[in-house]
């Protein structure tokens, strides 16, 4: 018998991974922040810009599924944290709208705006929505400013009949007071550009590209890896919204999330070795010219170590979604999530999931046989 | 009632109905081009003739320029039920969050992932694969369109659900009765029919522009003869599924089909107002003004099409609002009145029902459950004060439907004069059938948008069917919040139709790639 219990978790894991697998498809956000500062010439420009074309639907497409599969698994933070952080979240899609139509358009006989707008655009999306994501996902361990009180519906609340409700007025831009927060958001932009200067070492098939992107490699690495470890070590000895199991009331316990990677070891390594991945990824491009295949190891670490932070944050009676004002309004997996029977339907559907992945892969390897040059972009018909 | 500021509700409703409004102008076009773009290609691929391949390559160009401002908007649909409508996506979000994961899951990432290889890969894959990829991208996009109308006509018409009062919320209970709704499928094919209308509207239009301007002719005729059936059949089918979903509302919505109508009181035998000019003079429902200032009826119509019977009684919005005639089932319709009661006594139960778990006294609870129960049905209308609150827009409705209907009987006529034209006559020398073409292209736009508004506006002060009104819905933001990003979104969904108008137009201009030496 699969228990509520059980499906909550794995739809945590679910969600997890889908947030692992996003950060990692950023690479593209993370290139269209230094469309200007790595391309000098015009069609390095342009070679850069095709290779991310053709990857930015990846990225857009997990951002759709994600949002869809938290709606469905669990409701509740879709309505505190989307209904509540408004102007975070509104920011965020701005951004993701003007990419949508950047790539398609920005070369395109008649584009009234004009090219460089368009990169702007793109700019603008790779900065904002890399940081923006990091500082929200972060607020998953500092807290958030809000209520949640279902009899509310049925008028037993002093403040309306809202169910969730924001108590700070800048719904979502007080997140950016927070220094933890703000931590990850920079690191969350940095790797994401990291991420980016591997893609291209692995994908272009130009010298002087590949040489530029080994050097920004190291440029973000170092970055990223400082604004990590400083929101990692002060998440490690803050502390946490623990959840009692039997009585469902939230307390805080000191070093919380340092507890809930003792607690559980197979996370604690897959955690680490996903770090060692990044490094080793990262390292190896930098200091071996020859070595092409960090984009690999840093994706994967990449994957790994953000699904493991967010099982921490959630798993091991753990509230994923605090609430400062009041602890006790904070969501947890218990209480958030949908029911036993939309849960289980929806785990017959994540069955298809691997069987998606599959022909993502199909289309990937077709689509990359040989890397991209600027004689592949007349030839395969479609440029931007 | 202390009910959120009107004007927040009213804010968040405009910013829905404009990403809604430009959803819809820009995703039918690809999901019908895209099912010209795989026949045209299919017919590439069995005859090898390389001008079907350009001619394929060409609406694929179309395809792309309008694929991503349908992402763009699709994305913030997605999320505003979260942002603007907290209420909702809390009390429904077991049932509805169910359907837009699966079409992320299930639909997005196949059409999205197949749009890159039939982009990319005309000189990476084999022909065959490249086929596949193109009828695949159809089928994600006809997919997601499935599962959006399912949620959709939830909303209309909630089944499959039982409410909680310990979560307060609505549960899913029955998956498939979610999945195969009557109310879905009708809209479902009604909305797919409507977007094959529009990409043929289009591919006919702009086809018969080349055509009088004398340029690409075979490409423009291979062009048409393609649309052109899709047009007729989609038409054809778009009254056919019409006729369902009206059944579907004066079955589920009669208040809805009441408004479409303009029609106030009852009758048996009730006819369907043909043409018709609404009176601006009538205020409210029950001010004894004539709704019209004159109408074209055909009698009976009403009657039968809603309930398959010439002389079955309709009610109108003073008998929805008044209660008091005969159900189909035998019963007796309540007043506005005595729902408002029962709701109110099924908001208090849950109170009740809240206070009492709460203080740990579950035999009360248990009796405060089954009350809330018995009177769940008309849980929303307690939210309501007057009866006023339950009529939508008439004008707005009524006006709207016309506009649909009077176009798809325009469109049925027009693509079965064009295949006659083109099969059996000569369709280059046409000119008024041409410019007929060229000047329809808007229409099944116009129809479409129309359509919607009957349905959404039609269905109001509803976000759910009798359980939730709008009012009840939304998030507590204030509204110079929610006025700040409309007027953000408005910016950037205006310049995204100036900037497609103005690539598409060069695009056309530009016409069709030809292969060397010769003129397709």
């Amino acid at each position: 018998m699969i228990t509520y219990d059980f499906l909550q978790k794995y739809w945590w894991l679910v969600m997890s991974l889908l947030g692992g697998i996003l950060v990692f498809l950023l690479f593209v956000q993370g290139g269209q922040s230094m469309l200007n500062s790595l391309a000098r010439k015009e069609d390095e420009k342009k070679l850069l810009v095709n290779a991310l074309g053709r990857k930015w639907e990846y990225t857009f497409t997990t951002l759709v599924v994600f949002g869809g599969a938290f709606f469905a698994s669990f409701p509740l933070f879709y309505s505190t944290s989307f209904g509540g952080a408004y102007w975070a979240w509104m920011i965020l899609l701005f951004c993701f709208v003007l990419q949508a139509i950047s790539y398609e358009y920005q070369s395109k006989p008649g584009n009234i705006f004009g090219p460089k707008t368009y990169r702007a655009f793109l700019f603008l999306n790779g900065v904002l929505a890399t940081f923006l994501l990091g500082v929200v996902v972060a607020s998953f361990f500092t807290g958030s400013e809000f209520t949640v009180a279902k009899g509310n519906i049925a008028g037993l609340g002093a403040s309306g009949f809202t169910i969730s409700q924001w108590q700070n007025p800048l719904h979502g831009l007080e997140l950016l007071a927070n220094v933890r927060n703000l931590s990850l958001g920079l690191a969350i932009l940095f790797l994401a550009r990291t991420l980016a200067s591997l893609f291209f070492v692995n994908r272009l098939d130009h010298e002087v590209l590949e040489n530029r992107s080994r050097k920004f490699t190291l440029y973000n690495g170092i970055p990223f890896v400082v604004f990590f470890l400083v929101f990692l070590i002060w998440t490690l000895v803050a502390e946490g919204y623990a959840v009692n199991p039997e009585t469902k009331v939230i307390y805080m316990e000191k070093m919380k999330y340092l507890h809930n990677f003792i607690d559980m070891p197979m996370i604690l390594v897959l955690f680490v070795l996903g770090v060692l991945a990044v490094l080793y990824g990262i390292f190896n491009t930098v200091f071996n010219a020859g070595f092409k295949k960090g984009i690999w190891f840093a994706g994967a670490g990449t994957i790994a170590t953000v699904t493991m932070l967010l099982l921490v944050a959630g798993y091991n009676n753990t509230a994923y979604y605090p609430s400062l004002v009041d602890p006790q309004s904070s969501l947890t997996l218990q209480n958030s999530s949908s029911s036993y029977f939309t849960l289980s339907a929806m785990a017959i559907v994540s069955l298809l999931v691997p069987f998606v992945i599959a022909y993502i892969f199909y289309a990937w390897r077709a689509l990359e046989k040989k890397k991209l040059s600027l004689d592949d972009l007349e030839s395969d018909g479609h440029t931007y | 009632m202390d009910l959120l500021s009107v004007s927040t509700v009213n804010w968040s409703r405009a910013q829905f109905a404009l990403t809604a409004g430009y959803h819809w102008i820009f995703v039918p076009l690809t999901i019908g081009l895209a099912l010209i773009m795989a026949l045209m290609e299919t017919m590439y691929v069995r005859t090898g003739d390389v001008k079907w391949k350009n001619v394929t390559k060409f609406w694929q160009k179309i395809f792309g320029i309008n694929f991503v401002i349908g992402v763009a908007t699709g994305i913030i649909l997605e999320f505003q039920f979260g942002t603007n409508w907290s209420n909702y996506s809390w009390f429904v979000g077991d049932i509805f969050g169910a359907p837009l994961a699966i079409e992320g899951i299930v639909a997005f990432f196949l059409e999205a992932t197949f749009i890159s290889i039939m982009f990319f890969g005309w000189n990476r894959v084999s022909k065959k694969a490249h086929l596949a990829s193109t009828w695949l991208v159809f089928a994600g996009a006809t997919l997601s369109a499935f599962w959006i109308l399912v949620a959709n006509a939830w909303m209309q018409y909630p089944v499959g659900m039982e409410f909680n009062p310990e979560t307060v919320r609505n549960e899913m209970v029955d998956f498939w009765a979610v999945v195969l709704s009557p109310v879905a499928y009708n809209k479902f094919l009604h909305a797919i029919y409507s977007s094959w209308a529009i990409a043929a509207g289009f591919v006919v239009g702009v086809s018969a522009w080349y055509l009088l301007k004398r340029r690409h002719i075979d490409f423009a005729l291979k062009s048409v003869k393609v649309a052109a059936i899709i047009g007729l059949v989609a038409f054809v089918m778009l009254a056919v599924t019409g006729d369902g979903s009206a059944y579907q509302v004066s079955q589920k919505q009669p208040m809805k089909l009441a408004a479409m109508e303009g029609f106030y009181e009852g009758k048996e035998g009730a006819g369907l107002v043909a043409i018709g000019m609404l009176n601006p003079a009538k205020q409210v429902h029950d001010d004894d003004v004539d709704p019209f200032v004159f109408k074209l009826e055909i009698p009976k119509l009403l009657s039968f099409l809603g309930y398959r019977n010439m002389n079955a009684f309709v009610p109108g919005i003073m008998d929805l609002v008044n209660g008091g005639y005969t159900l189909h089932d035998g019963a007796t319709a309540l007043s506005f009145e005595e729902r408002k009661a029962r709701g109110k006594i099924a908001i208090q139960a849950l109170a009740d029902y809240q206070t009492a778990k709460a203080e740990g006294r579950d035999a009360d609870a248990a009796n405060h459950e089954a009350i809330l129960k018995e009177n769940y049905a008309h849980f929303g209308y307690g939210y309501l004060e007057t009866g006023e609150e339950l009529i939508p827009d008439v004008p707005l409705t009524f006006y709207s439907f016309r506009i649909m209907v009077i176009i798809g009987f325009y469109s049925i006529l027009f693509f079965a004069i064009v295949l006659y034209f083109i099969y059996k006559k000569d369709l280059r020398d046409t000119k008024w059938l041409l410019y007929g073409a060229l000047w329809s292209i808007p229409l099944p736009i116009i129809a479409g948008q129309a359509g919607w508004i009957v349905a959404e506006v039609g269905r109001q002060p509803w976000t759910i069917q009798d359980i939730l009104p709008v009012e009840m819905a939304a998030s507590a933001i204030s509204a110079g919040n929610i006025v700040t990003t409309f007027v953000i979104f408005t910016v950037l969904f205006t310049g995204m139709l100036i900037a497609e108008v103005a690539i598409m137009v060069k695009q056309i201009k530009k016409g069709p790639d030809t292969v060397a030496g010769e003129e397709t």
